[in-house]
């Protein structure tokens, strides 16, 4: 392969690990404290898309307002999914609560089927010009058909350095929020022992619940970055994301952020770089997700940065 | 004093009065109503047999598993590939031609009832490749395999052009599957899982679900047992598979066909049935079939009081999904919990026995 070419698949490859890597994060963060796959997550990320996509064409709120609208819709579902739905089942088996959060899932989707129609709605145009601007490095200028047309450069669209910049600051706010406030340090500390935790007068549920929403507006966050990537909205464009990330945050090692945050760019390099590779199997792209979670669960089942599970009897 | 059990004999001589009098009320069914009601009485003995299927493998031996439409796809592909005559696949697989073992006479026009069983052998072999890896994971993990298991499996479809016919799936199956053979295979089914439950595999496979380190340790093979329970119930999805793709004459790769919204629908069957009762899946198999039907309603244009209320489609999913997660709030254990209606719970209950009841011992 060439290497530009390379470069150009190593680029699209990290920004879909950094959407990915966002979402895992929110995973990570619920599994790390409840012992629950939150199947839901990924339609809180579809949630936040719609949010933001009706608060700048049917409110006409400003983009960056937008935005943030969709951030704070997303973190307060979050939050009452959680009080709703999870909340009653927290002291019934952990299976119980896996299921329910299937039904909350299929609740989401049917509700913005219901709610905001079946039909993808595009995103083009919604956000301002300059996140459509392509850049393009290298490469040489040949004419075609009467036109310049500039071949065999790496082409990195702005979205894709927004991307960077906006994830990397996400997390920055994330890593600054579990390490250095106090919430945080109670959210980590929940995850190590909950009992413990309430028994040193730590509201739990708050925790929870701000767990929830923290792990949500991340989505959100992936979500808006999403659209500007793949510029659609639908009902069901929160699954396949959902699904993957999950499988990311099982390769970094479920319950570990960092490791969340690595599983998630693996992915996304990983995908992109067998498709590049193996354009063939373009129709098989997600499969390679669920190939390498079962061959990792098969041969190192804590993950990349997780810590090896003992069962005491 | 009236004995506290059944024998054994009166439980035979009722469960086959049973049966008889089914036989009898499907009989007048088919004779006197009209088409569709036919039709859905079909639909429910399908749904039947994928909810007990699944019922089997999520509540009786513990594991969540979330593939289950995956094999009902398989099964369904198979047996509707091998019952379409030569012809008509040749004439629906415009773009890409016929593969090579599907383009022989042999494997075409084929009777109903070989194909749904090579469908089942198919699905069973399916679920054997898929539950190899899977059943060496924990619960969670489970479910997100056989999930992700699933989707694979559809994408393939999708994908794998001269064998599925790719996105435009197939159409023209022929109308085979009517009352008798879909609740014909729901008894067999019925009959099977019964039966499984009660044997020593059965046993071992409660022990696991209950605590599945104390089952090591008495020497059980967890994941031998979980392997075969999970193929027993991969075989009985693709012959649900089967009828299902007969019953509907057209199927497809979409998520909405044999995707997500399969499983989803199975799961709320077994869930408001009882998770782990294959008399509850069947119960819950019926409510489901008829709510879905009178929700028809909230879907399709309405006149109510002169004035037109529009249909809104997608608010059946809603209620039912809503419906799902209030019996999973509030009564867990669904209608049957993981008790089975047999003859002795209602010789019990009732004073005077002669009410029907379900055949599971």
């Amino acid at each position: 392969m060439k290497l530009q070419l390379l470069v150009q698949h190593m680029i699209n490859g990290l920004s879909l690990g950094a959407l990915y890597a966002l979402l895992a994060v929110g995973y990570t963060m619920v599994y790390g404290i409840l012992k629950l796959i939150n199947f839901a997550h990924g339609e809180i990320f579809m949630m936040g898309a719609f949010f933001t996509y009706f608060s700048i064409t049917l409110f006409g709120f400003p983009w960056w307002l937008g935005m943030l609208a969709g951030i704070a819709g997303a973190a307060l579902l979050g939050l009452l999914v959680d009080q709703i739905a999870y909340r009653p089942l927290r002291k019934a088996p952990k299976i119980s609560a896996l299921i329910t959060a299937v039904g909350v899932s299929i609740f989401l989707q049917s509700l913005a089927i219901v709610v905001f129609g079946g039909v993808p709605k595009s995103f083009r145009g919604v956000y301002p010009a300059f996140f459509d601007k392509i850049f393009i490095i290298g490469g040489e200028i040949v004419e075609k058909r009467g036109r310049q047309v500039i071949v065999n450069g790496i082409r990195i669209p702005a979205m894709t350095i927004i991307t960077f910049a906006v994830t990397g600051l996400a997390l920055l706010l994330l890593w600054y929020i579990l390490f250095r406030t106090r919430t945080g340090m109670a959210m980590r500390a929940i995850a190590m022992d909950s009992r413990a935790v309430s028994l040193m007068g730590i509201n739990g549920n708050r925790i929870i619940a701000l767990t929830f929403a923290l792990g949500s507006a991340m989505a959100a966050v992936g979500a808006i970055l999403w659209v500007g990537k793949y510029p659609q909205v639908w009902p069901i464009m929160g699954f396949m994301p959902g699904l993957k990330a999950f499988v990311a945050a099982v390769i970094g090692g479920i319950g570990s952020v960092s490791g969340a945050v690595i599983g998630g760019i693996l992915l996304g390099f990983i995908e992109i770089l067998a498709v590049g590779i193996m354009p063939s199997l373009a129709g098989y792209r997600d499969v390679f997700a669920f190939i390498l979670l079962i061959l990792l669960l098969s041969f190192k089942p804590n993950g990349i940065m997780g810590k090896k599970n003992l069962v005491k009897v | 004093m009236r004995p506290k059990k059944l024998s054994n004999t009166t439980q035979t001589i009722l469960t086959f009065g049973l049966v008889v009098l089914a036989v009898l009320l499907l009989l007048l069914a088919e004779d006197n109503l009209n088409t569709y009601l036919v039709r859905i009485i079909s639909l429910t003995g399908v749904f039947g047999i994928m909810a007990v299927s699944l019922t089997f493998v999520n509540g009786a031996s513990g594991m969540l598993s979330l593939g289950h439409a995956g094999f009902v796809a398989v099964g369904a592909y198979t047996s509707s590939l091998l019952t379409m005559s030569l012809a008509q696949k040749q004439t629906s697989f415009l773009l890409t031609g016929v593969a090579f073992p599907l383009n022989t006479e042999l494997l075409s026009n084929m009777p109903f009832l070989p194909a749904t069983l090579l469908g089942g052998i198919v699905a069973a072999g399916v679920a054997f490749v898929v539950g190899w890896p899977s059943m060496r994971l924990a619960g969670d993990y489970l479910a997100i395999t056989t999930l992700g298991f699933a989707e694979i499996i559809r994408i393939v479809l999708l994908n794998a052009s001269r064998f599925t016919n790719g996105s435009l799936g197939l159409k023209g199956i022929s109308p085979f599957t009517n009352v008798w053979w879909s609740w014909g295979w729901l008894l067999v089914t019925l009959l099977f899982f019964a039966s499984y439950a009660k044997s020593s595999f059965g046993r071992a496979l409660r022990a696991i679900r209950d605590d599945p380190v104390a089952a090591k340790t008495m020497g059980i093979n967890v994941f031998r047992h979980q392997l075969v329970s999970f193929t027993a119930g991969g075989f009985f999805a693709g012959i649900a598979g089967s009828l299902y793709a007969h019953w509907l004459t057209s199927i497809d790769p979409k998520p909405t066909t044999l995707g997500m919204m399969l499983t989803f629908n199975t799961l709320i069957m077994i869930v408001i049935g009882g998770l782990g009762s294959l008399s509850g899946a069947v119960i819950g198999a019926g409510l489901f079939a008829v709510l879905s039907e009178l929700l028809r309603v909230v879907e399709s244009d309405t006149v109510l009081f002169g004035f037109r209320i529009a249909g809104i489609s997608g608010m059946r999913m809603l209620v039912f999904s809503a419906l799902f997660i209030l019996v999973m709030i509030f009564r867990q254990q669904g209608i049957m919990g993981r008790k089975e209606l047999t003859w002795n719970a209602l010789w019990q209950k009732i004073p005077t026995s002669g009410k029907r009841g379900n055949r599971n011992a």
